[in-house]
């Protein structure tokens, strides 16, 4: 807790609806974020039980600096992933940073299952269990319209809820946080789901006065006017992030058609100039942060007969045009707005579920599969069916939709075409496929994401190729990353926040650190995270990669696949040294 | 010259409430919203609007100052008023009066929080939502 020297847990069991708050002095060590978090997963999962078994935990904490500067705006989430089955760490903006932080708690632990299904409502002085029967079933939108309306706190709350994926146990289910933001990967929404809990309300209207409130406003100051005078953010307010797309696609690094191929002919039709032209109606931020990235595009559909015509608003970024536009070969803006509006409907991942549904596709292709499984034609380009599909995935349609829900790993299990079922242990590819950097990072990373070490990043390195330095930079990106999310920084602002600046952002809210305590503290959280993925049986070295990645042109072009192994080996035995050490 | 608190550019608010923020840092020590003399909020959701309310600095009549029993809001020059917290007895008739309803009441400090027009929001507002203009 700010200007304390404890944590402040929030307990929650949904099976006895009685909660219990305890102040942890011992979790000071991992400063708050995925440290705090990290450590409450270890000692609250169960690694001999299911994924998805009522007795696992959900884990929430914020940062160490939680929303009181610029850009310090994520909570994490921690959980055993029901896709992986291993390590789940998810990220989300909006406002829930700022309403934990402002309901005077660092962390919440939420285990059991309800009865019946509940929401939970978390102020600063109760925790309420509400009746959720009437919500079960309804959208992620529609949801958070009856929570609305109905709790106090307007302006100063977060609304977390899941769509119908995560009632049904989809493995990629999201949790949808105040209309635009996510904790999109590793499947959250299915363990929302599994303890029958619809929906989450954070009322933040604590008053925490400022202990020094000079140096503490003077540090503000310089990294607000670090975050909006200088370039260093820019980009991501004009464009956002789809201002990747066409570099990307120059580069042959854009995941386009199940990666058969990496550059997409369309791609214009698709770019962050496409979208700003022809469907940016608003920008957005999270609470806290003078950037705003959260770009809104607006398309209209015609719903009857008549010139009947509704306008839809969602928000998209570079990894949703990837994964719903460009690898489902979708060409126009207004489609991957239109697929982007399903997936929020019903609650899922959109990285996920454009990738497991491009496998499908290409499997109906080479008919490993037929039309009496998929229901309609997937075919690549052709966003109609794909919404369909999308619905019937978020349903469990059939055996089959069943299956594709539990991700394209088990998918290429039970029905085969592993050689192009483009995840990394059990999670789908993110959007870059720029290197050995990009695959051997999300491989060794600890949640199998592009951002736990930005392995992509290195390969856009301009020095000569060397297997040893793209590892030793993984490695250390992966740890740096573990104090980074311990504050929690958005990673967009990693250039505004460097040592120094954290560390002046720290002391003037009363911590007493040095660099050292940053790296200690870093080596600290990455240790137990791996001890948590030991303990799930998790080996780095039984990963098996898709063919697919080794056919298809790369920034650095076609890559070796003996050489992807030998460094994911190269990066197990540097980890092991690290961890025995 | 005076200056007043226009909120006329909100078309353009992205909703990162630095503006809130530093409101209720700067004038309360506070990190806290509640404390905030300017309050920015969505109508109907995060699809609907950012609207923002704060004292619109009202002239002439100044119905906050008229409804205070004990005196406590004076005339400040250029528009809205000045809380003399020492004459306020909490009684909240301010946060009634205002029929834009910019008056919010602290309940730990038992005393409204009003806007004194300082200017310190327009400078953290990033997209120009905000500024302060010269009156007569």
């Amino acid at each position: 807790m700010i200007y304390q020297n404890y944590i402040r847990v929030l307990n929650i069991d949904l099976s006895t609806q009685k909660i219990k708050v305890e102040h942890r002095k011992d979790l000071m060590e991992y400063l708050g974020g995925v440290g705090v978090a990290s450590k409450l997963l270890e000692e609250n999962m169960r690694a001999d039980l299911e994924p998805l078994d009522e007795s696992q935990p959900i884990v929430f904490a914020v940062g160490a600096a939680s929303t009181i500067f610029p850009v310090v705006t994520k909570t994490v989430a921690m959980f055993i992933s029901p896709l992986t089955g291993e390590l789940g760490e998810s990220y989300a903006g909006g406002r829930l940073a700022l309403t934990l932080f402002m309901a005077g708690y660092d962390a919440v632990v939420i285990r059991g299952k309800a009865a019946k299904p509940v929401y939970i409502t978390i102020n600063r002085n109760n925790v309420e269990f509400k009746d959720a029967r009437a919500l079960w079933g309804l959208s992620s939108e529609d949801v958070g319209g009856f929570i609305r309306e109905n709790e106090p706190g307007s302006g100063k709350r977060s609304i977390l809820r899941i769509g119908p994926a995560g009632e049904n146990g989809v493995a990629y289910a999201s949790v949808c946080v105040d209309t635009y933001r996510h904790f999109g990967r590793l499947g959250l929404g299915a363990v929302f789901g599994s303890k029958n809990l619809k929906a989450l309300t954070v009322i933040g209207d604590k008053s925490i006065p400022i202990k020094n409130f000079k140096d503490y406003f003077k540090v503000y100051q310089d990294i607000y006017k670090k975050t909006t005078d200088t370039e260093i953010m820019a980009k991501y307010h004009d464009l956002g992030t789809p201002i990747n797309v066409e570099p990307l696609n120059d580069m042959n690094s854009l995941p386009t058609m199940n990666l058969l191929q990496s550059s997409f002919e369309h791609v214009e039709a698709v770019s962050g100039e496409a979208f700003a032209k022809n469907n940016l109606v608003r920008k957005m931020a999270c609470t806290g942060c003078p950037v705003g990235c959260i770009h809104i595009g607006q398309f209209r559909r015609e719903f009857d007969k008549g010139y009947e015509y509704e306008s839809i608003s969602v928000g998209y970024d570079y990894e949703l045009i990837f994964a719903l536009g460009t690898f489902l070969g979708i060409k126009t803006s207004d489609e991957i707005l239109q697929l982007i509006e399903a997936v929020e409907q019903a609650g899922m991942d959109a990285m996920s579920t454009g990738v497991v549904l491009g496998w499908a596709t290409e499997a109906l292709q080479k008919q490993l599969i037929s039309e009496q499984e998929t229901i309609i034609a997937l075919e690549f380009g052709n966003s109609v069916n794909y919404i369909k599909a999308i619905e019937y995935i978020a349903k469990g349609e059939n055996d089959f939709y069943k299956v594709l829900g539990k991700g394209s790993a088990e998918a290429a299990r039970i029905y085969g075409g592993e050689e192009f079922a483009m995840n990394f242990a059990g999670n789908e590819m993110p959007g870059y496929h720029t290197g050995y950097g990009a695959i051997v990072g999300a491989v060794v990373g600890a949640r199998h994401s592009h951002l736990c070490n930005a392995g992509y990043s290195a390969d856009q390195s301009k020095e000569d190729f060397d297997k040893q330095k793209v590892v030793d930079a993984l490695f250390e990106e992966e740890v740096e990353r573990c104090m980074l999310n311990s504050l929690i920084i958005c990673l967009f602002a990693r250039k505004v926040y460097d040592r120094a600046t954290i560390l002046a952002a720290l002391n003037s809210i009363g911590y007493e650190m040095k660099d050292e305590d940053l790296t200690a503290i870093a080596k600290r959280i990455y240790k137990t995270k791996l001890r948590i993925k030991e303990a799930l049986n998790f080996d780095v070295k039984g990963v098996k990669l898709a063919k697919r990645y080794f056919e298809t042109p790369t920034l650095n072009g076609i890559l070796n696949e003996g050489i992807a192994y030998e460094m994911i080996e190269m990066y197990h035995d540097k980890m092991k040294d690290f961890y025995n050490a | 010259m005076a200056k007043v608190l226009r909120a006329d550019g909100m078309n353009k608010c992205i909703g990162c409430f630095s503006c809130m923020m530093v409101c209720a840092g700067v004038n309360k020590q506070d990190h806290s919203l509640t404390k905030s003399a300017i309050r920015v909020k969505t109508r109907g959701g995060l699809k609907g609007k950012f609207v923002s309310i704060v004292c619109l600095g009202c002239q002439e009549e100044r119905a906050c100052a008229e409804a205070c029993p004990s005196g406590a809001l004076e005339h400040r020059e250029g528009g809205g008023v000045l809380l003399k917290a020492e004459k306020c007895i909490g009684c909240r008739k301010c946060v009634k009066a205002c029929i834009v309803g910019a008056v919010s009441f602290d309940e730990v400090e038992n005393k409204p929080i009003i806007c004194k027009h300082c200017g310190v929001c327009t400078k953290f507002c990033p997209h120009e939502c905000l500024r302060m203009e010269a009156v007569e």
